[in-house]
């Protein structure tokens, strides 16, 4: 690979400014909880369904918060109420539910008993994601691993069926990873829609069924193919640890998981989607799920050249909550973008500098790269031309994953077609610059190198900042993306709780013992 | 020695004057073989054109097949009796808006912004309305002479409307991005017909904007007006400015 030359220390310092930000707010990941991890507790107990188009779990975790008893954990409140009535979890769920049951007038059973329960319930549902778990690797171990750079497509037609069409379509054209983009408008949901879907815009829900219904169309097609399909969704929003732990039931093998995208681009408080994004990130790690995260949001709002920092801003800061939810480096999808104004010269100077100052900085993690979107226009010719541009820096900087664009991409979501050759761009360029970059050494006062240097120096003087004055205070002040966000304001506020001294939360328990995090 | 052409008359240029070649590129659910190529050459037939080739076709796997064509039309229109709407104002730069309103005007405009209902996309509306704007154009933001409010996305129609009169707007300014089974179309309905109802529509200069967008479609669906792709903050801020000023 191209070799930048830059001095080591300023990495060092830079990573540590992160590791320090992350550090400061252990305080909020320890001692708080949220209603969308309380559901997320619920369903990892099996339990499902929906009573007029709200999810049980919602039920459940409103009930026990109308009763005021949500600080011990939905876990504790579920385990007395089976061993008081006899009943299963999904029957005690569905009696709350249905208003028939008020689990704080039943009597309190004897911890230990709660204890042994709630220990079988856990080893069940852990079993079930350590064997989807195996079942993958068995899967990479028998067809070989995903190619790299992997191709990485979209399907978005709003119905899960169509969808799977595509998809497997998709697959016999050469794609490694397919993208299940979910309707507009679900990362504001403060549940996950049930059922399989016919009807979305601008995408498909993401919903335990359709995940359930893809992956079964993606193994029939791998198989067929002899290459592990990987699917993906989106454990963003308000119900970051709840898709996060649907996927890893139906074994998703990917997630796109960012630590603070919702709090920028979707208003979404910031304590809440820190919480969230702890315990999904954690669920992920334990089921051997790739997370990616969303650098090319910055570049969608701001100037790309001029903002660059801000992606490896926020790619270092992503890093550290990753470490301290469990995920290796090697299931770690950096996140960056070509999004440079096509018209400026040298932009693909630019766009190579930014590509090889992230392989330089995440060598052992599989990078996501995104493609041109900002500057797509209905000249689907001249789209491309950008994207085989894009696909060639990809191959030349050893990137780990290259979303597609697509030439369409200014229009609609993409069409059969398009996404075809779309697969046959990137596959036609992978291939013909497969070993293109092995020729060249990058001369230390070369463009690339400075330009790599001036936003490493650029994101490292921001990350000293905000490691001075806090994360929160920097949201406030608009340093990030310059979006303002305060502490208590955004979506989802209301929806966090300190933990009562006798709360507790059996799987990330369990999960942090098997990941050896403390 | 000029090519001889009729206005009334036009057709597709290929490389020949009234060739009416054209290049087309689709998908059908049939067999990448000669028996797909022969639909795909009917279908094209269907459709009243001639000289079919079908230049390329590949296997797509599911069952279906992308063919790439080329085929000539009989079909000509008469450009002399085309009429399109258009915002047809002239466009003027940021400093020379600013003076403009100076002189022509001498008041503030108030302008409330959103990307409307389901759509999640702030791209289309901060293109247009940020400080910083898009394609070295600065944003509406930025425009001496307007007070804006950009609500961002996902905002409801009555959310939307309730802001413009709780502020006391004179624009209001909708961006839809999200076109899938014309859900945008749906929304700039909503919209209009809330301000209706509400007796709303007559207070403001409703302005839509988005990829999908032409000031034809704006006007048949209510508005005052709409910007399409390639639009920028100039194309909108001047229709705004020569519509008070000219109103006044």
């Amino acid at each position: 690979m191209i070799k930048l030359t830059i001095d080591q220390s300023k990495i060092d310092e830079a990573r540590n400014y992160a590791k320090n930000i992350v550090d400061s707010l252990k305080w909020l990941l320890n001692d708080y909880s949220s209603d969308t991890i309380e559901r997320t507790i619920v369903r990892l107990f099996g339990i499902d369904g929906a009573i007029d188009e709200t999810p049980i779990p919602n039920l459940v975790v409103e009930h026990l918060k109308e009763k005021n008893v949500i600080d011990r954990g939905a876990a504790y409140w579920i385990a007395n109420s089976m061993l008081a009535t006899n009943l299963s979890a999904q029957e005690v769920a569905e009696e709350i539910s249905n208003g028939k049951l008020d689990v704080t007038s039943l009597d309190a059973q004897p911890d230990k008993k709660i204890i042994k329960l709630i220990d079988e319930l856990t080893e069940k549902m852990l079993n079930h994601i350590k064997a989807q778990k195996k079942f993958r690797e068995n899967k990479f171990e028998e067809f070989g691993p995903r190619k790299k750079p992997s191709i990485y497509v979209i399907v978005a037609t709003g119905n899960i069926y169509d969808d799977v069409v595509q998809a497997k379509s998709a697959a016999r054209e050469g794609a490694d990873i397919i993208a299940v983009i979910r309707s507009t408008a679900q990362s504001l949901l403060d549940y996950v829609p049930y059922g399989a879907t016919t009807v979305g815009f601008g995408g498909t829900f993401a919903t335990q069924e359709n995940f359930k219904i893809m992956r079964q169309g993606l193994d029939e097609v791998g198989d067929e193919l002899h290459r592990y399909i990987s699917l993906t969704n989106y454990a963003s929003g308000l119900c970051m640890p709840e898709i996060a732990v649907m996927g890893a039931i139906e074994r998703l093998d990917v997630m796109l998981n960012d630590a603070m995208y919702g709090i920028l681009f979707r208003d979404i408080n910031m304590k809440r989607t820190l919480l969230d994004q702890y315990f999904s990130r954690m669920i992920n790690a334990y089921a051997g799920i790739e997370i990616q995260t969303g650098e090319d949001n910055y570049l969608t709002t701001s100037d790309a050249i001029e903002k660059a920092y801000t992606v490896t801003a926020s790619q270092l800061i992503n890093e550290q909550f990753a470490y301290v939810s469990g995920i290796k480096k090697e299931k770690l999808g950096i996140g960056h973008a070509f999004e440079i104004n096509p018209d400026i010269t040298d932009s693909f100077s630019y766009e190579f500098a930014h590509a090889l100052l992230t392989s330089r900085l995440f060598p052992d993690s599989p990078s996501k790269y995104m493609p041109p979107t900002k500057h797509a226009t209905g000249n689907i010719f001249k789209v491309y031309i950008m994207n085989a541009m894009f696909n060639l820096v990809s191959q030349m900087t050893n990137q780990g994953v290259q979303l597609l664009g697509m030439m369409t991409e200014a229009i609609h979501t993409p069409h059969l077609v398009d996404r075809a050759l779309a697969i046959e761009n990137a596959n036609y360029v992978f291939n013909t610059a497969k070993n293109f970059a092995q020729n060249f050494d990058l001369l230390p006062d070369s463009f690339i190198n400075k330009r790599a240097e001036t936003v490493l120096d650029e994101a490292r003087l921001f990350l000293k900042k905000v490691s001075e004055q806090g994360l929160f205070e920097s949201m406030s002040k608009g340093d990030f993306a310059d979006i303002k966000r305060t502490e208590f304001g955004g979506k989802g506020v209301q929806g966090i709780f300190k933990k009562s001294e006798n709360y507790f939360n059996p799987f990330m328990d369990r999960m942090k013992a098997e990941l050896n995090l403390k | 020695m000029s090519l001889n052409i009729d206005p009334t008359k036009i057709k597709p240029y290929g490389d020949t004057l009234d060739d009416g070649r054209m290049q087309f590129s689709f998908a059908l659910p049939a067999p990448a073989n000669e028996q797909g190529k022969e639909a795909a050459k009917q279908l094209l037939q269907q459709m009243g054109l001639t000289e079919i080739e079908i230049s390329y076709y590949s296997d797509l796997g599911e069952g279906f097949t992308h063919f790439v064509a080329y085929a000539n039309t009989n079909i000509s229109v008469d450009l002399t009796k085309i009429k399109v709407k258009v915002v047809d104002t002239p466009i003027m730069e940021m400093e020379e808006n600013d003076k403009y309103l100076d002189e022509n005007y001498g008041k503030k405009i108030t302008i409330v912004g959103a990307c409307i209902e389901s759509d999640a996309h702030t791209v289309g509306i901060d293109a247009i309305m940020n400080m910083k704007g898009y394609n070295h154009r600065f944003g509406l933001e930025r425009y001496r002479n307007f007070i804006t409010y950009n609500l961002g996305a996902q905002v409801s129609s009555e959310e939307l409307l309730k802001k413009a009169v709780e502020v006391n707007a004179d624009v209001i300014l909708v961006s839809q991005v999200v076109t899938q089974k014309n859900i945008h179309i749906k929304n700039l309905t909503k919209l209009i017909n809330l301000a209706e109802s509400e007796g709303l529509r007559d207070k403001f200069l409703f302005i839509c904007g988005g990829p999908r967008i032409s000031h034809e479609l704006a006007i048949e669906l209510g508005y005052d007006a709409g910007f399409g792709s390639g639009s920028y903050s100039t194309d909108v801020a001047s229709f705004i400015s020569f519509h008070f000023a000219e109103k006044k």
